[in-house]
């Protein structure tokens, strides 16, 4: 315990750069928002994988068979009607993957907002209202996304949009008034660059920053060649299969031959599945690069032992391996991959909640420290 | 600034800015009629095969490929020029973290930011049906990016010398 006191003194030194991380200040709550804002988006995203993603998937494919076994029956008002349920299955799975990416999202962005908070040539007060602005919108946004299948057009007074749409349409157009604002801001900041101190974090030359940074950038290399190989060798293969199985599965089921129509079905179903863990995997291991090289600049103001700090930078890197990495063989090792690839988002969570509540020691260590200055 | 810093941040903040114009422009004027023309062509196939209009059924299958090329070509280089554009800015923060001379920085900062362009270039270029130009610029653009991703990790990985 001793021994970690004095790693402490010595890696996290109080400096006039935590200046800028007072109580309340901007950047302080857009760090800590941020990393809540990516744990929120990945357990959401946990939730969806485990309690909806298959499931839906399931019912998907029953009435896209349902659809087919119209055809056979010339059953033209049947197909309609399955293929609006369709739709409607499609719409629920594209609302909770866009609550997921935006949660995260908004949460890189606010983290990269709270690293530029130094450069903006606004006041301080004026900087905490924007943090809350762009906050209560990365908050309205994936909620509103969230509620769009749900709430649908109840009680609208509007024709095609429901009170969910409303909701996060609002919320962007807060992110959009804080975005605007932020712009105007940094552009304001070029004249006066030169008396603005370096931050902190630019000096930071720890071994966790360290890895973060080389990790990240190789996870982002990974996850590009990863990309490259899907669209040099599989994309265009993919692309023509498809055509294909919906060409034939409307073949055999015009000719009554039903169990081919459904062997059909069932391959589009599976190739749906094959281009999904593609997409999945090329995405996540990008995205878990960039959280990671984000994570590698808010190292300093982590106030835990410089051993933890590496474990919890160890932990995450492993974590954003193991994800994608699964969620890949999940076509081949079915359910087991399927796990293996939700514990990877576990240690992932673990590590950004370890991080976080770093932050929130670091918060509190300066506003005692500033305590006992006044 | 460094060059090669300030050469990551502005080429990342353009590209940022045209892949957003970009996606916007294809929102406003493209995606709807896209999706429209995807969900439209899918109808039309299933009830003109439940009408044993079978003729109509393939020519609307082959309808609902050729828009889905397009489209997902389409949606790709938006996010990809996007993407890439924050990994430029975020690497060009801490670039003179990359343990290399001056001058090599400025080359990996040079292969990355033309990569980050050509490469998503190339693919949109592919819905224009120029097939080797397209397909040798998304090639040299991912060639680009990647020996540039490589150098700059092991850049990061190597402890910073008096000399870098």
């Amino acid at each position: 315990m001793a021994a970690n006191r004095q790693t402490l003194k010595v890696t996290i030194p109080l400096a006039g750069g935590e200046r800028g991380f007072a109580a309340m200040s901007a950047s302080r709550l857009l760090m800590i928002g941020g990393i809540a804002l990516i744990v929120a988006g990945m357990i959401f995203g946990e939730i969806f994988a485990v309690f909806v993603l298959h499931q839906n998937a399931g019912r998907t494919g029953q009435k896209l068979l349902a659809a087919t076994l119209a055809v056979a029956a010339q059953d033209s008002a049947g197909v309609r009607a399955q293929l609006q349920g369709l739709g409607g299955e499609l719409e629920d799975r594209g609302t909770k993957v866009d609550t997921h990416v935006h949660l995260t999202g908004f949460g890189y962005l606010a983290l990269l907002l709270a690293l530029v908070q130094p450069y903006l040539a606004i006041s301080e007060r004026r900087k905490r209202q924007l943090a809350g602005i762009f906050l209560a919108g990365a908050v309205l946004l994936p909620i509103g996304v969230f509620l769009i299948h749900y709430v649908g057009l109840s009680y609208s007074p509007f024709a095609a949009i429901g009170w969910a749409s409303v909701v996060a349409d609002f919320g962007g157009l807060l992110l959009i008034i804080a975005g605007v604002w932020y712009f105007t801001g940094l552009l304001g900041s070029r004249g006066s660059a030169a008396s603005i101190a370096k931050p902190e974090w630019l000096n930071d030359q720890s071994w966790s920053g360290r890895v973060l940074l080389t990790g990240g950038t190789l996870l982002i290399l990974l996850g590009f060649l990863d990309g490259a190989f899907y669209a040099g060798f599989e994309l265009y293969r993919h692309e023509a299969v498809e055509a294909t199985l919906l060409s034939s599965m409307l073949d055999n089921a015009a000719k009554f031959n039903p169990a081919a129509a459904t062997q059909d079905v069932s391959d589009y179903g599976h190739l749906q599945a094959q281009k999904a863990v593609h997409i999945a995997a090329h995405s996540h291991i990008i995205e878990f690069g960039l959280m990671a090289m984000l994570l590698s600049f808010i190292q300093p103001y982590i106030f835990l032992s410089e051993r933890w700090r590496r474990r919890w930078a160890v932990v995450l890197l492993i974590g954003s391996v193991i994800l994608p990495v699964f969620v890949l063989l999940e076509l081949h090792i079915g359910l087991l991959a399927g796990g293996i690839a939700d514990f990877g988002g576990l240690l992932v969570v673990s590590a950004l909640i370890g991080m976080l509540f770093g932050v929130v020691r670091h918060s509190g260590r300066s506003d005692a420290s500033a305590g006992a200055e006044s | 600034m460094s060059r090669a810093r300030r050469l990551l941040i502005v080429s990342g903040l353009v590209l940022a800015l045209w892949g957003m114009c970009y996606g916007l422009l294809y929102a406003v004027l493209s995606e709807h009629q896209a999706l429209e023309a995807m969900g439209g062509s899918l109808q039309t196939a299933f009830t003109s095969a439940a009408e044993r209009r079978m003729s109509d059924a393939h020519s609307a299958i082959a309808s609902y490929a050729a828009t889905k090329f397009n489209y997902v070509r389409e949606v790709d280089v938006h996010s990809h020029w996007i993407g890439l554009a924050m990994v430029l800015i975020a690497l060009g923060v801490v670039f003179d973290r990359v343990a290399f001379p001056a001058r090599v920085r400025v080359w990996i900062a040079a292969s990355l930011a033309i990569g980050s362009a050509i490469f998503p270039l190339g693919v949109i270029l592919q819905t224009a049906r120029i097939g080797r130009v397209a397909s040798g610029m998304a090639v040299a653009g991912t060639a680009l990016v990647t020996l540039g991703l490589a150098a700059v990790a092991l850049g990061f990985a190597r402890r910073p010398t008096s000399a870098a």
